[in-house]
């Protein structure tokens, strides 16, 4: 004796977000069951073990029948099938696109393809999320990537265009689709400490500075990459470690600017001209693809490394950041004033961020 | 002559990929109707083609407008080999044939395929011209409004009630021809679709044209139904209730009924009489009570002769009384009133069926109520041979409602309210059901002008109780039953309990809330053939109504109350078990007596081990009254029982008690408490049967907090919704895998399928918390051997809560006071309203009398009686001079600049989709209907050979359910309105084989597609004429 068929259909979709939560964390029926279980609501609502059996296996049939229309969320809002609350819908949109920091972090910069794709159980075994839940997440990662990779224009607005997600989540997608895009690396063990909030605060950076878009939003190109012009005109700053003059000159400005305004004095006069090097090499290398991958193991390395064990402070990494742009402008000889300002407006507030 | 069909495709959107190659699809559009087609240009390369094509013109007969559905297709070009079809639409013309309803319909339509379900848009724009054809001859009904509302229209007023109309067609179901073994499924499925959807056309023109015979103007309570009969064919059947009906179009219903001086302006703040408000039956009368008549009988279909009551099982505890005459009943009143009950009911027995399929009415239709009638027949199917000619199956009805007509009139009533008809098959067994209420009517709607000016002379009798006095003869009951005073104006005599299927009339003094009673059964059965089968299965028949009707009694009474409204009962036939369920809604009538208490009784007392089992279940019982009485509020009757033992009450309770009611009517002349002793209702248990019912008793569990529920259209006792609803169906099959299962186990296999089905909806719906579930409707069916399906269509209402607290006693108080101020202005408005229609009646009403006499008296049964005729011919001799005017009522204009500004009150919703309400009611709460636009009636099959790959069955019919609302709410967009009353979904066939991988289904729904306007919206229009003509011109560009 057993139930064969269970549907309740609604005018106006039910949808309970607790176990649409759970659907999106990947659980089968009979956890998700367990869960609501524990979680009290049947002395709430006077129901016993098969109503909430049928109750969710109805939702998740609902939410599987609803799937479909979340990959093109613009569809969701003029569908006839089902009827849903423009406020519901956000909520449906916002969810499905949400995703974990931990499984983002596992696949930041990866290439979104079939093999990273195989590769999510390993993700799902270090980062506890769940394989179905990581498919998903690694699903919508590459369904706005292949989206977005077409369309001109702004990249976050394409976004929250197209999939109708609120600003942050958005900008957050952008970051996603820009690191993949460039294939930025992110998984080394030296910048395991950064969150994955870090490298979308220096995504953001890098679209709103280094891109194409960044300069002419009319341009035919879009943000996704960064601005080759701009990338060539960095090795003209490399004057600043190869003349030996300006290096000097640069030297003595900043540190007659910083004398007596920080506790590290002698240690930032005496690795200058190192940090110097570093990050004009930095710039001088970004025109080659790879080691734009490298853009942040090389910042890590080379800048932060260095300050840390010396034991600067933030305020101290800012300060000297501050006045080590400042000075070049003051160079005589030093004529690449705008790509300067436009590269180190951008290492600034990046380092800034990853200096923790 | 003719009409002009205008169509034009505007775009497709969301179409599939039906080229892998590209991608994309070439699509285009056949455009059908009738044997006309056309083509748009192909539209290469898109998902979401614009066509914009010309107007595609259909020069057509009024006829076939009726009849023919438009039909849709959308195909896929392919240059090599034959073009795909991705699907269909198939559009309903028939709203736009009548002036009143909707104008065009455009918009957004689902296209549809039956193995594939919906397959992206088409925005299509449809429209009609049309001369409407003065051709008495002619065969088409054009302009005759449809409603399935089972009261009238919330916009409209009834001039008339006429009465009953019925049609049925008949043909050879598709899929049972032979061409189907050669044509694939979806050729098959469409040509069941196209079919049905041709002959529900034709249903509804015939039924058309009989209501205009009777000079009406529409059918309400429209009721459409189909029986897959298989092998032996399809019948499509429709039974409703002809009305003239009257758009309310202005302040002061006294200028409605001359339409040429409606002014347009359209202040709808007002109330308006005929609509809401609650109205008082201004009766005078005796008394009522309940009785479910069962009577089954088997005939085998080859014979035609009607034979009558063959196995009459329980007909014969019922006492013919004075067949047609209505003079056992007139006793206690005048001489006045007995011969006005008399002329009214001359007027309904001219008609060859008095019944009428409304559960609600108009103030002063419904007098008294009588109880249940029900009929039930045995048949076996057989071919139909010859489509044009359906006798046998309306032989088979015919039947049935004669036997209808006797129950009423046993219980002397002279009419059937909430009368319906349905059908089970299984295999070659047909059984056919038809039930009602016994009534006796006003005369206000059913006769012609003159009568209605006696009416006034009427006795008044409290509106609240009126309709329970019985309308029997006191000393010549039909049944046994307890007869007391009535608890309310002490002056006529009710019965102890009362059995309805209408709704609560909303005049009745209720105490407490309602809720829903449900009676469930299940009985094994001999698998058989044919005759034998049969047999069998009517010999199972009276038994089964009599275990329901028992189970029903039970838990009245378990629930402190003492009648059932909207009740129900629908019995299921498998090849092995016979199901039988019924529901009602139980309330408390104040003007009844409070139910006896329960008490069980052992067989013999002998050993103390049972005795101690006995009174722990009655204290069981007790409390589960007590607790119920809590629940429902039911809290008077402790009051009333403390009267009972002292024949003289206590003045100061007396007050108390008749504290409401004396305010309203004239002093309690005459007070005799004195009744029956209430003898506590006895359960013997001396056999496993009873204690079967106790079980089955004090298993129903009790509602969540929060929770009430209804079968009927309003909860009584609940009156402060707010907008929130949701409507809902659900469905579940349920498979016994132990074939030996006793009668025992199958109902409690029954039952808790019902009960924990009830558990779900609950739960799924917690967050609508204080809520009621109004229209609760169950539908069982036994879809193969071991298989139980029930289905469950209702709406889940929120109400506010703060005010239900304080409904217990003081409610009652207010709602009659309210009743009573309200009930002084509508005398006035009566009386105007009879003056006047004394006037405009004769030219309706007279036809419809005249064809009876005409054509009936041959037909006519054996029921009336010679002095009748006579009567009846006086009649015609009378009228027969105005019968040419006639024709011209309806041609009559209706208010053109009425329905025009209408239009522009149709609320749009912001996002791209306009959201559609659907309910069963007729009603939407917190807000006003402004315009009905149509029936829509669709019906829908699905089949798909990947059962699996679709979500197994629970999948493949969730997808089908949410496709076919997707499509209503389309069409009901596309017809301009926001809603759909009166929904239903009265098929809902599953069959599957998933050893195939396959499974079928077949859906048809129906409703009122009409737009409303939020109460709170109208005030402001009302307020500020200029916000009317902002939204006017903001909405220009949807209007037509």
């Amino acid at each position: 004796m057993s139930v064969e068929l269970d549907v309740f259909v609604g005018n106006t979709t039910i949808m309970d977000k607790e176990v649409f939560q759970l659907w999106l964390n990947g659980y089968t029926v009979s956890d998700a069951v367990k869960v609501r279980i524990e979680g009290g609501i049947m002395e709430e609502c006077e129901a016993n073990a098969e109503v909430l059996l049928s109750d969710t296996m109805d939702q998740y049939r609902t939410f599987q029948m609803c799937e479909r229309l979340l990959h093109h969320p613009a569809k969701l809002s003029n569908q006839l099938l089902f009827q849903i609350p423009p406020d519901r819908q956000a909520m449906l949109i916002e969810r499905y696109y949400a995703f974990d920091d931990a499984f983002v972090r596992e696949v930041l910069g990866k290439k979104l393809s079939k093999g990273t794709k195989k590769d999510l159980d390993d993700v799902s075994a270090k980062t506890g999320i769940m394989l179905k839940s990581c498919r998903r997440q690694f699903d919508n990662f590459k369904r706005v990537f292949k989206v977005v990779e077409e369309l001109k224009g702004p990249l976050v607005e394409n976004i929250q265009q197209h999939f109708l997600l609120p600003d942050q989540l958005g900008r957050d997608y952008a970051a996603i689709v820009f690191f993949a895009s460039n294939r930025f690396e992110t998984g080394k063990k030296k910048l395991q400490y950064l969150t994955f909030q870090d490298f979308a605060f220096c995504a953001g950076q890098l679209i709103n500075h280094w891109t194409v878009g960044a300069v002419d939003n009319m341009m035919d190109d879009m943000d996704v990459d960064l601005d080759k012009e701009f990338l060539q005109d960095l090795k003209d700053l490399k004057i600043l470690i190869t003349d030996k003059d300006l290096l000097d000159q640069h030297k003595s400005l900043v540190c007659t600017a910083l004398r007596g305004k920080t506790n590290v004095f002698n240690e930032m006069e005496a690795n200058f001209k190192n940090l110097s090097r570093s990050l004009v090499n930095i710039a001088a290398k970004l025109i080659n693809a790879k080691d734009v991958r490298d853009f942040f193991i090389d910042l890590v390395e080379k800048f932060i490394e260095p300050c840390r064990s010396d034991r600067w402070t933030s305020i101290d990494v800012n300060l000297y950041l501050t006045h080590y742009t400042n000075s070049a402008h003051i160079l005589d000889t030093f004529k690449h004033h705008g790509v300067w300002t436009r590269y180190m407006g951008v290492i600034k507030s990046c380092i800034l961020r990853i200096y923790h | 002559m003719p009409g002009k069909l205008k169509v034009k495709i505007v775009a497709g959107r969301h179409l599939p990929v039906m080229d892998r190659a590209s991608d994309l699809t070439d699509a285009f559009v056949d455009v059908k109707f009738g044997n006309t087609t056309f083509k748009t240009d192909v539209y290469p390369k898109s998902l979401n083609p614009q066509w914009n094509s010309e107007w595609f013109k259909f020069e057509v007969d009024d006829e076939d407008l009726q009849d023919e559905p438009l039909q849709i297709t959308v195909l896929d070009h392919d240059t090599y080999s034959a073009n795909d079809a991705i699907g269909k639409v198939y559009i309903d013309i028939d709203p736009l044939l009548c002036s009143e309803a909707a104008t065009v319909i455009s918009g957004w339509l689902p296209i549809y395929d039956t193995i594939h379900g919906i397959r992206g848009e088409i925005n299509v724009l449809v429209k009609v011209d049309f001369f409407n054809d003065l051709n008495r001859f002619r065969q088409s009904s054009c302009g005759v409004k449809f409603f399935c509302t089972t009261s009238i229209p919330r916009c409209y007023r009834a001039v008339m009630v006429h009465g009953f109309v019925e049609e049925l067609v008949v043909n050879e179901d598709p899929e049972y021809q032979w061409i189907d073994r050669i044509r694939t499924p979806r050729a098959s499925n469409e040509a069941r679709q196209r079919l049905i959807f041709l002959m529900s056309g034709e249903l509804q023109r015939k039924i058309g044209l009989k209501v205009l015979e009777m000079g009406g103007n529409a059918v309400v309570g429209y009721l459409q139904c189909f029986d897959l009969e298989g092998e032996s064919g399809l019948v499509v059947r429709a039974i409703g209730t002809a009305c003239t009906l009257e758009k309310i179009s202005t302040l002061t219903s006294a200028s409605a009924t001359h339409p040429s001086n409606s002014s347009p302006s359209k202040d709808m703040k007002e109330p308006v009489f005929g609509e809401e408000a609650p109205g008082i039956p201004l009766s005078s009368g005796p008394p009522t009570p309940l009785r479910v008549q069962t009577f089954s009988s088997f005939s085998p279909s080859k014979s035609y002769s009607r034979q009558s009551s063959s196995s009459d099982t329980e007909l014969s505890l019922t006492p013919k009384t004075g067949m047609g005459s209505g003079g056992s009943a007139g006793k206690e009143a005048g001489p006045l009133k007995a011969l006005l009950r008399q002329q009214t009911q001359s007027a309904l027995e001219q008609r060859e069926y008095p019944f009428f399929t409304l559960t609600s009415f108009p103030p002063g239709f419904l007098l008294h109520v009588g109880g249940v009638v029900s009929a039930r027949s045995v048949k076996l199917l057989d071919r139909i041979h010859n489509p044009d000619e359906p006798e046998t199956r309306d032989a088979w009805w015919e039947e049935i409602r004669q036997e209808i007509k006797s129950h009423a009139k046993a219980l002397g009533c002279h009419a059937v309210l909430g009368y319906s008809e349905s059908t089970s098959i299984c295999e070659e067994v047909c059984i056919l059901s038809a039930s009602g209420t016994a009534a006796i009517l006003g005369s206000r709607f059913v006769q012609d002008g003159p009568l209605d000016t006696d009416y006034r002379f009427e006795e008044v009798a409290p509106p609240g109780c009126g309709f329970c006095h019985i309308p029997y003869d006191e000393l010549n009951i039909p049944f046994p039953a307890q007869l007391t005073y009535c608890y309310y104006c002490r002056r006529f005599k009710v019965p102890d309990v009362l059995f309805t299927t209408i709704d609560l009339p909303t005049e009745a003094n209720v105490t407490g809330k309602g809720c829903l009673i449900q009676a469930r059964l299940c009985r094994t059965k001999k698998k058989a053939q044919g005759e034998g089968n049969a047999t069998a299965i009517s010999n199972l028949l009276p038994f089964l109504e009599y275990e329901l009707h028992t189970q029903l009694m039970n838990k009245l009474k378990l629930r402190g109350m003492n009648s059932l409204f909207g009740l129900r009962i629908q019995i299921s036939v498998g090849e092995t078990m016979l199901l039988g369920l019924a529901s009602a809604t139980g309330v408390y009538l104040t003007a009844l007596p409070s139910p006896g208490r329960i008490q069980i009784a052992g067989k013999t007392p002998s050993d103390i081990t049972y005795e101690q089992h006995i009174s722990n279940m009655q204290k069981k019982i007790n409390d589960t009254i007590a607790k119920n009485k809590e629940l429902y509020e039911v809290n008077p009757p402790e009051v009333v029982e403390e009267m009972i033992g002292s024949p003289i009450p206590e003045p100061r309770q007396r007050s108390r008690l008749l504290r409401s009611h004396s305010e309203s009517s004239d002093e309690v002349t005459e007070l005799d408490l004195s009744h029956g002793k209430k003898d506590a209702f006895v359960l013997e248990i001396d056999d496993t049967d009873a204690v079967e019912d106790i079980h089955a008793l004090l298993t129903d569990s009790p509602m969540p907090p929060g929770f009430y529920s209804c079968n009927t259209e309003i909860m009584p006792g609940i009156q402060n919704w707010t907008s929130a609803i949701q409507m809902f169906t659900s469905v579940r099959v349920f498979r016994l895998n132990n074939a030996n299962l006793t009668n025992q186990g199958l109902n409690k296999i029954f039952s808790d399928l019902c009960e924990n089905l009830l558990k779900s909806l609950y739960f799924k719906l917690r967050s609508m918390i204080p809520c009621c579930l109004c229209h609760l409707n169950f539908t069982v069916a036994v879809p193969e051997d071991e298989l139980i399906q029930v289905a469950v269509t209702a709406v889940a209402m929120s109400f506010y809560k703060d005010q239900t607290l304080e409904n217990g006693r003081q409610s009652g108080d207010k709602t009659l006071i309210k009743a009573i101020t309200e009930n002084d202005e509508q005398l006035q408005f009566n009386l105007e309203l009879n003056a006047e229609s004394s006037s405009s009646n004769p030219l309706s009403s007279t036809k419809g009398l005249s064809d009876v006499s005409g054509s009936h008296p041959s037909a006519r049964d054996r029921c009336s009686s010679w002095i009748e005729q006579l009567r009846l011919k006086a009649h015609t001799i009378r009228r027969g001079s105005v019968k040419t005017t006639s024709s011209l009522e309806k041609a009559s204009p209706l208010p053109e600049g009425r329905s025009r500004s209408l239009q522009s009150n149709r609320s749009y919703s912001g996002s791209s989709v306009t959201v559609v309400k659907m309910t069963p009611l007729s009603f939407i709460p917190g807000a006003k209907i402004t315009k009905y636009l149509g029936i829509i009636n669709m019906f829908f099959i699905r089949e798909t050979s990947s059962l699996r790959e679709e979500g197994g069955v629970s999948g493949f019919l969730h997808t089908f359910i949410a496709e076919v609302f997707a499509m209503v709410r389309a069409h009901v967009a596309a017809l301009g309105g926001n809603a759909l009353v009166s929904y239903s979904m009265k098929e809902c066939v599953f069959m599957e084989n998933p050893n195939k991988n396959q499974a079928q289904s077949l859906i048809n729904v129906s409703g009122d597609a009409v737009i409303f306007v939020r109460e709170s919206e109208l005030e402001a229009t009302s307020v500020q004429p200029q916000s009317a003509a902002t939204r006017e011109t903001s909405n220009g560009g949807d209007g037509t």
